[in-house]
Formats: structure tokens, C-alpha cells, sequence
């Protein structure tokens, strides 16, 4: 109940505007971008989305794609949806902000103004951050950490390896997107693995020695792939130094591996656009105002989803859907010239170790020292103890927590 | 026995420059720290890091506190002949391992 207050509360008003046609641009079509998008357009805004692909393809749920168990098509979310509301779409790339002029510049060359910018930039991977791992590399050891070609690539990798083959997923350390999303894709892998190539094995390289449901993941592994997922965490050598993709090869601080199969997840920064804006610091992350949304470095920006430094909150598909209809009250709020409301904000985001396995974290944010902190007691994890019925429940439920959070995003 | 790792190449030539990589898995209980039940825990921490190459001192680090949890230490070593490498962590409670490891110079 407190939940559904919570979010209700973000939704509310619908103000009188002291301007009068503010204009809105919104950069990004993704969770962060077209939430943010819909809630400034409902409160009465001209707003225009900047993003050049008709369809968003969602990385929530893209793990049971590369599993083979999830149709891709099940990930395409078109932003027409936004078009028939109202909201003004530019088919094209941004490709500078002029902050002191208010200003977005396009692909083509045209320029929008804008009184408030609100950017959704996302992740961009780096290539420049392992040695041996860029673009190219990326066609043959693909990360599938944007959904879309790289996703299937992986998919139809494992289909063609022959069984026997050792597959290797290769973790980041933080900050990343979706911190429980690669320990989810290797229990998927795993499943893969053992319904359909048994005499496979799979190794997971970690660049850190502690990761999100880190507990619930062991427990659920020791139960479903013993034998099969071998987790190598930083302290026993897990981190990757180097790879050779043609080789196929793998080297970590201690040791290297041959894949048959390698899925590098490199380190990541926010999305290129947000350095062009100049919105991102020296960590290549945009920091922000907690209560605003608004850029700790450019006046009239404000920044949402996984580009921002937020302190305790995840970058995940909920916490920007959260915090974009948080950011568009702060905007609503600065447009008539008042101080926007302190808000809470909520996280929730399920994984599944199995079709019918899965486990749950969530967590309540509020500004504190200047970033999002975690409100005590508040939120949690899925038990330790529970029965086969209620991971069966829960890996429901997160079926039910995409629908809703794609519809509330895309319409 | 704590679990250990390292890293060197398992032959090198003479002149060469070689780096040597070393892993302990150690908790590194500062001593400041509050348990489950509010009494600080008892301090317990390596407190020295020691390379011998055939008996000979070739690098030694003393750990603090501050060091963080599982301690990685990285160096480097002019391979001149080949020999035996022993590595040797020694701390709080009468802790003490030695590993070794066999360098052919060529």
C-alpha cells in the first residue's frame, strides 16, 4: 500500500503554468526518456523526444533471449505510442547541447531550443577500458549488454558451440548497468547449458568479490548447476586483464582461459551524448542534484537513468522509470518558479535463475549528503529459505513487473 | 591455509624483466571494527609480505590496517639465473604460509 502511495504521489498535479508554452525536449527513448517524456506531456508541456531508432529493444528479460527461451520481438517496445498521445518525435541522433543557449543540435543539423532538457543518454560500453576488447572484438566475443543484434549474436553462439564447450562470462566491476543482470544471464547460460548441452561447462570471471543477491545467486546455483557454473570472484583470479578475441582467449590477473564461447562485459560510461552536453565528470558518469534531477554541472539539464551517479539507487530500468516521473515534477515544480519536493523513490527488479526460479531486491531512496541514500529498513530481498513455489511465484511476478514497467514507459 | 595465487612466467631470459603477481585471501580484520554483538573485533591482519630468490631478499612489504581485504601485490624482478621463488605472508595469531615457485632463466 505505502508502495502504491509512493508512486501515485509522483503522478499527481497537474499545475497551472506561470509560462506560457514552456517548450520541453527530452533526449532518449528508453525507460528514463519515454516515462519523462509522457509525464511532462500529460501535465499539459510541448515536449519533443530526440531518438533516431523506432523502437526501443528492452534489456530487461534479454537474458531469457539469449537462453532461447524468450522470443526478441517480446523486447521491441515502437515509441508511436508517444507519437498518437501528442508528443513531437525527432527521428535523429542529438549530437551537441549548448547549455548556455538552451539549445540540442541534430543529426541533421537543425536546432532545438528548449527552457528545461531533460536527458536519458544512457550507457555507452567502453572500448577503450580492457586491452584487446573494442568494436571489433565485440563481433566475435559480443557483450549483449545493449539489447539487440549483440543479444542474438550471443544466442546463436551458444546454439552453433558443440556440446562440451566452455563458456565464459566475463563481469565488470561497479559501476555497471543492471548490477544483478550478468549473474542472472549466467544461471540462464547454465540452464541452457544443462538442458540442451550438458557436457559443457560454464565460468563466470568476476572483477569484484561481492555483487548484488549475491546469497539467493550461490544458493540457487549450488541447488540447479553444481558441476556446471564455477564463479571465480576477484579474490581467486576472476579479473579480466586482457583478451585476445580471434583466439578466443581470455587472460585474467592470475591465469588465462580458451572459450568456446566468451560473453565480455566490458566497463561502461554514460551514454556520448552526455559528454558532449558536458554533463559527465571525470568517472564518465553525470553527477545531479538528488531532489532536482538537475546537472551538478550545466544549469537547465537535468539527467535521468543509468548515465547518473545516484548514490545507493541501481542503474536499472525501474530506478529510471522512478526517476523520471520524479524529475518531471522538479521541472513542472521549476517552471513555476517553486523549489521542487524532496522525493522517495523506489527500486524493485527481479532475476531469474530458471524459468520458474525467481528472486527479487527491492529498495527506497532519498537525497541524503548530496546523492541517494538508502531509507533503512526499508526494502529487502527475496528469502533465503523459501519453497519451490514461491521462486516459482516470484519468476511470475517479474513477468508482471515488465509488463507494467514497459507499458508505464512506452503506453 | 589460506588460499593463495600467483602469477609469474614460468621461464623468463637472463636480463629480463619479469613481473610477479600475489594474491592471499585474507579478511584483514582492522581492529576498529564493531561485530554482530557491538564488541570490537580483535585485530587480525597480515603484517609482512616476503620474496626470497634462492635464500637471497628480493622484496619485502610491511601491511597496515589500512590494507585493504585479500591483499594483491604486484612487483617486479631482474631474472638473472634460474632459482626458487618463496613467498612467505606472516601476521596476526602466529599466522604463516610459504608457497614456491620454480623460475628457469634461459
Amino acid at each position: 500500500m505505502k508502495r502504491r502511495a509512493l508512486l501515485a504521489a509522483t503522478l499527481l498535479a497537474a499545475p497551472a503554468l506561470a509560462q506560457a508554452s514552456p517548450k520541453l525536449v527530452v533526449i532518449g527513448g528508453g525507460f528514463g526518456g519515454a516515462t519523462a517524456a509522457r509525464a511532462l506531456h500529460r501535465a499539459g508541456l510541448a515536449v519533443t523526444l530526440v531518438e533516431p531508432a523506432a523502437e526501443y529493444i528492452a534489456c530487461p528479460f534479454s537474458n531469457a533471449v539469449i537462453a532461447g527461451l524468450r522470443d526478441m520481438d517480446s523486447q521491441r517496445f515502437g515509441l508511436d505510442g508517444l507519437r498518437r498521445e501528442g508528443i513531437a518525435l525527432a527521428r535523429q541522433a542529438a549530437t551537441a547541447v549548448d547549455a548556455a543557449a538552451r539549445r540540442v543540435t541534430l543529426a541533421d543539423g537543425t536546432a532545438l531550443a528548449y527552457d528545461r532538457l531533460v536527458m536519458a543518454p544512457g550507457i555507452d560500453l567502453r572500448f577503450d577500458a580492457l586491452p584487446g576488447y573494442d568494436a571489433a572484438a565485440a563481433e566475435t566475443m559480443p557483450h549483449a549488454w545493449k539489447a539487440g543484434a549483440q543479444t542474438l549474436l550471443l544466442r546463436r553462439q551458444l546454439e552453433a558451440m558443440e556440446d562440451g564447450g566452455l563458456v565464459v562470462v566475463a563481469v565488470p566491476a561497479n559501476p555497471y548497468r543492471c548490477p544483478p543482470g550478468p549473474y542472472e544471464r549466467a544461471s540462464l547460460i547454465a540452464h541452457y547449458l544443462k538442458t540442451r548441452k550438458p557436457r559443457s561447462k560454464l565460468l563466470v570471471l568476476d572483477a569484484k568479490d561481492v555483487f548484488s543477491k549475491q546469497k539467493l545467486f550461490e544458493q540457487g546455483w549450488a541447488a540447479l548447476y553444481p558441476g556446471l557454473l564455477e564463479y571465480v570472484p576477484l579474490s581467486g583470479g576472476g579479473k579480466l586483464t586482457e583478451v585476445d578475441a580471434k583466439a578466443g582467449v581470455l587472460v585474467t590477473e592470475f591465469g588465462e582461459h580458451r572459450a568456446a564461447v566468451a560473453n565480455v562485459i566490458p566497463p561502461q560510461r554514460a551514454g556520448r551524448i552526455a559528454e558532449a552536453a558536458g554533463v559527465t565528470d571525470r568517472s564518465g558518469w553525470c553527477p545531479v542534484d538528488p531532489v532536482s534531477f538537475e546537472s551538478r554541472l550545466q544549469p537547465g539539464i537535468h539527467l535521468i537513468g543509468d548515465a547518473i551517479i545516484a548514490g545507493a539507487m541501481p542503474k536499472s530500468a525501474f530506478a529510471a522509470n522512478a526517476q523520471a516521473r520524479v524529475c518531471a515534477e522538479a521541472v513542472l515544480a521549476l517552471l513555476r518558479g517553486e523549489a521542487p519536493a524532496t522525493p522517495k523513490l523506489i527500486n524493485t527488479c527481479y532475476s531469474l535463475l530458471a524459468p520458474d526460479y525467481g528472486i527479487s531486491v527491492a529498495g527506497v531512496y532519498q537525497p541524503a549528503d548530496g546523492l541517494l541514500t538508502d531509507v533503512p529498513g526499508a526494502g529487502g530481498t527475496s528469502p533465503l529459505e523459501a519453497p519451490a513455489s514461491q521462486r516459482r511465484a516470484e519468476a511470475g511476478y517479474a513477468e508482471d513487473w515488465f509488463r507494467t514497467v514497459t507499458a508505464d514507459a512506452f503506453g | 591455509m589460506a588460499r593463495v595465487l600467483i602469477n609469474l612466467p614460468r621461464s623468463a631470459k637472463r636480463g629480463e624483466l619479469i613481473e610477479i603477481r600475489t594474491l592471499i585471501q585474507h579478511g584483514m580484520e582492522t581492529g576498529y571494527r564493531p561485530g554482530p554483538n557491538g564488541v570490537t573485533q580483535q585485530r587480525d591482519i597480515i603484517r609482512s609480505f616476503t620474496c626470497l630468490f634462492d635464500n637471497e631478499e628480493v622484496f619485502h612489504a610491511e601491511l597496515y590496517q589500512a590494507i585493504a581485504a585479500n591483499p594483491f601485490i604486484t612487483f617486479s624482478m631482474l631474472a638473472t639465473a634460474s632459482g626458487i621463488l618463496a613467498f612467505t605472508w606472516t601476521g596476526d595469531n602466529g599466522f604463516a604460509q610459504t608457497e614456491t615457485r620454480a623460475l628457469t632463466v634461459t
